[in-house]
């Protein structure tokens, strides 16, 4: 396991400047006083962390640092630590109501919205997964299910993607029977889920992240919004 | 004053009893239903037909039993479809009235806990708009994801305590042509399964008396805004979720204890999908290793989409390491739908799953070779042409 490094000098290539203003970003999320009241360091966190036991990861570290102030310890940590973490929440056991993952899924989000390199490398391999939950409407789909993109999970791949059209007709709800969507959806439910991404900003996220898959997910969704009678989809 | 006259309480005379006038979190649907009043939001009431079981401070939450708009699962329909398939079972078996809607997208937050690549305005705005389907047609939400639970939990809790994101999130209903509706209750279907528990108890047709099992609460439904969690004085003395256990017991069912029962299953989010070494890591060490020694269990039970996917592929890997895997794994709604006799390929289609699960069905008494043909012949029906699909009809047939 490879330690984390956590000296100031680790990322001194970047400014002060720079690094104090994505944390103001942090700080100015709305979720931002209702995650962090202070630190116990009675390492409750760190005991129920699933990702703790495998990673050189804390979430006592991320609630430290956010609540000292230490800028270029927050830096370090948004540039590493942050894609450990399991999302699992268990850290919100904490004795002082502070939740380190929702810190942490704040401090994603400015590290993506801002596209720093470490989370574009994060998120290497992960466009796939992006384009599908945008296009579709469904995160994961069966036609997933191949034998090389999931080796570990043995030769029972093999026997789904093999036999995965007639196991999907022998479904018995009728919505079930897709192989590219987990179940049927509505054109119309797609559309309004590609004026959602587009009003809410996050396809200005995507572009920061990975401006290929951007292009792709835009011709995709500029044709079905054309085909459903929108000309303009700019909004406030 | 002497140390005698102190009173000394027993372990055995400490019982909890949640009282909810003195819940350290406030009622959040007394201000939901105060913003309705403002006219701020519209509330999605539970429908007439509901049950009543208590919450972690012991206030009571209203479980629909019937006009319940099914908010399924991206990976369990995708991956792991006997599990949704089992729910919609246990709907027609007794009956039902509910839909099964082709207006609804995933929650989508699973990409949002894995890769950030969203905000709050958009993963409410995704909730609301299932919300605002489900009330059009005349139906109320039954979540089947635990992630989804838990953070459409989450998302009601923001927008009623965060005024410019209700501003924002109203804006973009408009532009769709819809309102702002939220529903009373955030409903999962492991709660309506617990609710429902003795009218399937009194279909029980398998007996289940020799079946020891485990069971792994998810993390997003008893830990995301925990207050709104299921929890019964009878079951774990109320410090931990009823969940399961309660339905399981029901059943007639051993429930066995394991140190660890607090982990996470190792899912993950990210790492499921770009970083499985963790997850097969945990899930293996943490949980069915433990599960194993410290109980030894036929199967492990959950109630939510990556626990099921990780807990049970999982273990394939751990073969290779001479672990102590081999532990089938599988839903509530499955094993709700098996006791009532439900046939396991065609509707708990355990074909998907990945551990062998024939031991543990072969110890009910099931034949599983005979069980497996019936399902070949309807998979040979379809290659042939002789009908499209398997319909519900010859699911039970």
């Amino acid at each position: 396991m490879m330690a984390l490094d956590l000296s100031q000098n680790k990322h001194a290539d970047v400014s002060y400047d720079e690094k104090d203003r994505l944390f103001e970003e942090v700080k100015s999320d709305e979720r931002w006083h209702h995650v962090l009241y202070g630190c116990y360091e009675c390492g409750i966190c760190v005991a129920s962390c699933p990702s703790a036991r495998f990673y050189d990861f804390s979430p006592r570290v991320i609630a430290q640092a956010v609540a000292r102030e230490d800028t270029d310890l927050i830096y370090t940590l948004m540039s590493d630590s942050i894609w450990d973490c399991s999302q699992c929440f268990s850290c919100d056991r904490c004795p002082r109501q502070n939740s380190p993952g929702q810190i942490i899924t704040i401090m994603r989000e400015v590290a993506v919205k801002n596209g720093l390199a470490t989370a574009k490398k994060a998120l290497e391999g992960y466009g796939r997964i992006i384009y599908k939950i945008m296009l579709t409407g469904t995160q994961v789909s069966p036609d997933m299910l191949q034998p090389d993109a999931f080796p570990d999970w043995g030769t029972h791949v093999y026997e789904i993607a093999e036999n995965l059209d007639d196991w999907r007709k022998a479904l018995p709800p009728e919505t079930l029977h897709t192989t590219e969507t987990s179940w049927v959806i509505d054109d119309k439910t797609i559309i309004e889920l590609y004026l959602i991404w587009h009003m809410t900003g996050v396809m200005d996220l995507i572009a920061g992240v990975d401006e290929g898959l951007y292009d792709i997910i835009v011709d995709v969704m500029e044709e079905r919004l054309e085909e459903a009678g929108y000309d303009d989809v700019t909004f406030d | 004053m002497s140390f005698s006259d102190i009173p000394i309480l027993k372990a055995e005379d400490r019982k909890f009893t949640a009282d909810p006038t003195n819940a350290p979190k406030d009622d959040l649907r007394e201000e939901l239903f105060q913003l309705e009043k403002e006219g701020e939001l519209e509330v999605i009431r539970v429908p007439e037909n509901h049950m009543e079981l208590k919450t972690k401070y012991g206030r009571i939450k209203k479980i629909p039993v019937e006009k319940t708009w099914h908010h399924k699962s991206c990976g369990q329909c995708g991956h792991i479809p006997g599990y949704s398939a089992s729910i919609f079972w246990l709907n027609r078996q007794f009956g039902l009235d509910y839909h099964d809607p082709t207006d609804q997208t995933s929650c989508t937050a699973w990409n949002y806990y894995a890769s950030a690549t969203s905000n709050p305005e958009a993963q409410a705005a995704v909730a609301i708009r299932n919300f605002a389907a489900a009330h059009e047609v005349g139906y109320f939400p039954l979540i089947h994801c635990g992630t989804s639970f838990g953070h459409y939990k989450e998302v009601r809790h923001a927008l009623v305590h965060q005024p410019e994101l209700r501003r924002k999130v109203k804006k973009i209903m408009e532009k769709l042509g819809k309102k702002l509706v939220v529903p009373e209750e955030i409903v999962h279907y492991s709660e309506w399964v617990l609710a429902m528990k003795d009218r399937i108890a009194e279909r029980q047709v398998v007996d289940m008396s020799m079946i020891t099992a485990t069971v792994h609460p998810a993390c997003h439904y008893h830990k995301l805004i925990e207050e709104d969690a299921i929890y019964d004085s009878e079951i774990y003395g109320a410090q931990r979720t009823a969940i399961i256990t309660g339905t399981l017991q029901k059943l007639g069912i051993n429930v066995g204890d394991y140190s660890t029962w607090y982990d996470c299953c190792g899912f993950g989010f990210r790492h499921i999908l770009v970083s499985r070494d963790f997850s097969r890591s945990f899930s293996v060490q943490r949980k069915i290793e433990v599960m194993k020694e410290e109980v030894n269990p036929d199967i492990t039970v959950t109630h939510d989409t990556g626990c099921v996917t990780t807990l049970d592929q999982s273990q394939f890997a751990g073969k290779a390491h001479d672990k102590k895997v081999g532990l089938p794994v599988m839903s509530d709604s499955q094993i709700a739908a098996l006791a009532m006799g439900a046939h396991p390929y065609k509707v708990l289609q355990l074909h998907w799953h990945n551990t062998d699960n024939k031991p543990f069905l072969q110890k009910l008494g099931f034949d599983t070779d005979k069980l497996w043909a019936e399902f070949q012949a309807e998979i040979k029906e379809i290659k042939d042409g002789k009908k499209q699909y398997m319909s519900w009809a010859d699911a039970d047939r």
